[in-house]
């Protein structure tokens, strides 16, 4: 067995297997794992379990390798994490449980965790040489069923059949139709730390109550095998819409479920998405410190940075001239890529290099007025009450649906209250969309909108506390994407990996695309509240589909767009580039409306003229600062100025201001697509 | 025949009990050895073998990363991190040892404590694996049945 170098993976015999939920049978019969035939066999079970290992250490894979398979397992192993991400989305199924490396060159483990619990719900063992307590209580954060410490040994790796025994329990638990547990499901949040993986509590112990009976009718009957739901892109995008249609704490369940009205959906799949959801969006907004789960996403993608950079080197001139970006949104912009390409913690330095770059091409745009003012012009323009404008410019790398969500957001729902800090760093971002807009309209104008310079600075303070991703200049996205880092991050690493593939997000990640769930939403100035689903990973998500979807049409900035395409390729490195160009066709559509004034803002307030540029995620944020500059002008930006601060509270506008001010001075900049996540927030935002 | 080939396993046996006596292996190795069996009969000396040509690079970045002024010491742990955990997958004990003095000096950001515990690292590292090698080649010649007689 030679692992040999790069992406080997050598599957030893998986077994793809229909539904998810038929370990036992197939486990038993098919794969020839467990030997038997037939299905539900379960006296053969742990045998044949499908196990995917993953170690950068070619030495410890083998050693695993060849323990599990002494464990009668199935072993396929992989050498890189987006490796394994690809293979897990391609054999949907095909997998029972994963065990991973933490620290691995190409994607953290934990994000690679974060990926697998939401696109696959599959158990996740995380194992390390490191047994400091601060890794293994990540572990546990970020939802790791175990953590093993290195070297490992075979007894360690017998018993690993109980995270998947008591995962599929959990999982059948809520496919019970009679179980109260139903209704259980709590929409609110009992204590996410400790549901990670096995749910609830109640839910455990009403499980082992019925776990005998229930566990053998399983066994038997295979139609009462719960086929594991695969939650992609689009169907995440959908379940973001409807729970932020809902709004975060009203969001139950059974109302999520018929909101998505998605045939063959339970609302069991739906609690548990819900509950993982939750525990996303927790950690993101605890997560307001650069050093959490920043490290892991700003991880660094150093060639995406370097490819944000130049990216951003055109874009800034179209930004410039837009005025689009907030000082802080480069930053964040170049973090949350950082983040979003997985790259390991150290990237961080290279990255804030280009971020700086960033910031200070907007600064010399500044002089001329343009960025800086735009933010505050935007506000003046619109009229002041915008304030959003805060990061416009938000971070393109990251995730061009985030940033165009943000973009739409800019308006004023950014600022809104959305519950999460994300949601209201997006808003700052959305208005720093937003004030790009109609700088751009005014191009030369200056500066009228002097809170709208004053804006920005707290929006995007607010988005670096709370969200913990300091480094995303736009704040709403910060948050995000250090805790959703594992979303953004996935689709960014994806991205990576399939370059094919435009959107990244939108298909890599499975994760439900935000925004064609909710493309309304985004159109529509109150939508924001579908908006808001998108603040976590699919928030950026989101803010692509949606951005599409509203057939933004208003970008205008055809020059722009080349700006961008160019920078596409320049970022082709980093998974931005492949989010790019998926929104530039999203742009160019929005182009026209962009706007979610008009078409559909979708992510933004209708006023928001904004912003939505911001889904072009790093590049794009640059050219769509233009475009929603441009659609300000159309839109008749005074519109977007007064939602703001009919959405946001002056303090919270103040607030995000300054976090985006502290942002740029920080040289954050994160051109991550925090817009998206602006567009996220902006639907929590009361209207 | 017999005898010859009884008195080379004895042999072997004695190595190995000394390679685990002066600390040079440890459990870890016992782990590889009951990995071997049939289908692998030659599992321990592959995967050594993967751990000498893979290793190679770390020791090789080390050496680079210590030629920098000033030090790097979060990417000197970082990579001695990854090496440790490698070294200590075959259960080489001394290794693990030099490289843990490594990384307390890195943190200490001692810039000799670490050029000097590398010397230490790489002169383990380079002994074990002689007498691995050596270890392994009389295995060989010995045959499989040693494997019957290896005390635990």
């Amino acid at each position: 067995m030679n692992l040999g170098g790069g992406q080997v993976v050598n599957k030893q015999s998986v077994m793809p297997s229909s539904s998810g939920a038929s370990w036992k049978s197939t486990a038993a019969g098919g794969s020839g794992g467990g030997g038997g035939g037939d299905g539900g066999v379960p006296d053969q079970f742990p045998a044949g379990l499908r196990v995917l290992v993953v170690d950068d250490d070619p030495t410890c894979l083998m050693i695993l390798e060849k323990m599990l398979r002494n464990c009668n397992y199935e072993v396929t192993k992989c050498n890189r994490a987006e490796v394994a991400l690809s293979f897990l989305r391609e054999n949907k199924n095909g997998f029972d449980v994963v065990i991973s490396d933490v620290h691995m060159p190409d994607m953290d483990g934990f994000k690679l965790l974060e990926h697998i619990g939401i696109e696959m719900d599959l158990p996740v063992i995380m194992m390390s040489a490191d047994d400091s307590k601060s890794v293994v209580m990540k572990g546990v954060t970020h939802g790791a069923c175990d953590y093993l410490i290195k070297p490992v040994r075979i007894e360690a790796l017998r018993n690993i059949w109980q995270h998947v025994v008591r995962k599929r329990k959990h999982e059948w638990k809520d496919f019970e139709p009679s179980a109260s547990a139903d209704e259980q499901k709590p929409p609110e949040e009992p204590d996410y730390s400790s549901s990670a993986n096995e749910g609830h509590n109640w839910k455990n112990t009403k499980r082992r109550k019925d776990e005998d009976d229930e566990g053998e009718d399983r066994d038997d009957s295979s139609s009462l095998k719960k086929p594991r739901v695969v939650w992609s892109v689009e169907l995440h995008q959908q379940f973001v819409a409807a729970v932020n249609q809902l709004g975060i704490d009203k969001a139950v369940p059974k109302k999520i479920l018929e909101l998505m009205n998605v045939p063959g959906l339970t609302r069991e799949n739906v609690a548990s998405h819900l509950q993982k959801y939750r525990l996303y969006l927790r950690r993101l907004s605890g997560s307001q410190h650069p050093g959490g789960m920043n490290a892991s996403f700003m991880g660094g993608p150093d060639a995406g940075y370097g490819s944000i950079s130049s990216l951003n080197g055109l874009d800034l001139q179209a930004l410039a001239a837009s005025g689009q970006l907030g000082q802080l949104p480069p930053q964040s912009l170049a973090t949350l890529q950082a983040a979003a390409l997985g790259r390991s913690t150290n990237s961080k330095s290279p990255i804030s290099a280009p971020v700086i770059d960033q910031r200070n091409i907007f600064s010399f745009e500044n002089p001329k007025s343009r960025y800086t003012e735009v933010q505050s012009q935007h506000l003046t323009n619109s009229s002041s009450s915008k304030q959003m404008n805060l990061l416009p410019g938000i971070p393109t790398n990251m995730e061009p649906k985030q940033f165009v969500s943000l973009q739409h957001q800019s308006g004023q729902h950014s600022f809104g209250s959305i519950n999460n800090q994300v949601l209201i760093q997006m808003g700052g971002q959305s208005q720093s969309q937003s004030h790009s807009h109609s700088h751009s309209h005014s191009q030369g104008q200056s500066n009228t909108n002097p809170h709208h310079g004053l804006r920005p600075p707290v929006l995007s303070s607010e988005m670096l506390t709370r969200g913990g991703v300091v480094d995303m200049a736009t704040t709403v996205y910060n948050p995000v994407v250090s805790q959703a880092s594992s979303l953004v991050d996935f689709s960014m690493n994806h991205k990576n990996d399939s370059s094919g593939s435009s959107y990244p997000l939108g298909g890599s990640l499975g994760i439900p695309n935000l925004a064609s769930a909710t493309p309304t939403p985004l159109q529509g100035d109150g939508n924001l509240d579908t908006k808001v689903p998108r603040r976590g990973i699919v928030s950026s998500y989101d803010i692509f589909n949606d951005i599409n979807p509203s057939g933004i049409r208003e970008w205008g900035l055809q020059d722009v767009g080349m700006t961008f395409d160019s920078a596409q390729h320049t970022m082709q490195g980093g998974s931005g580039p492949v989010l790019l160009q998926h929104n530039r066709s999203s742009e160019r559509e929005m182009g026209g409306q962009n706007r979610n004034s008009t078409s559909g803002k979708a992510i933004f307030s209708p006023g928001v003229e904004t912003g939505s540029h911001r889904n072009v995620g790093q590049q794009r944020n640059s050219y769509v600062a233009e475009n929603s500059l441009r659609v300000k002008a159309e839109d008749g930006s005074s519109h977007n100025n007064t939602l703001y601060p009919e959405q946001y509270g002056d303090d919270l506008l103040a607030a995000i201001l300054k976090q985006h001010h502290q942002q740029q001075q920080q040289g954050v900049g994160q051109s991550e697509t925090e817009f998206g996540f602006d567009g996220y927030a902006m639907d929590n935002l009361p209207a | 025949m017999e005898r010859n080939q009884m008195q080379m396993h004895r042999q072997i046996a004695t190595i190995r009990k000394s390679l685990f006596d002066q600390g040079y292996l440890d459990e870890q190795f016992v782990q590889l050895e009951e990995l071997q069996d049939n289908s692998n009969p030659n599992f321990v000396e592959e995967v050594v073998t993967l751990f000498y040509r893979d290793s190679a690079r770390f020791l090789y970045n080390l050496d680079q990363a210590l030629e920098k002024r000033p030090l790097d010491f979060s990417r000197l742990d970082s990579l001695m991190h990854q090496f440790k955990g490698s070294s200590s997958s075959i259960g080489a004990k001394k290794v693990k040892i030099e490289c843990t003095h490594f990384r307390d000096y890195c943190n200490a950001r001692n810039t000799e404590g670490c050029k000097r515990t590398f010397q230490h690292v790489k002169k383990e590292y380079t002994t074990l694996k002689k007498k691995l090698e050596a270890y392994f080649q009389m295995s060989r010649q010995a045959g499989p049945i040693e494997t019957a007689c290896r005390p635990r």
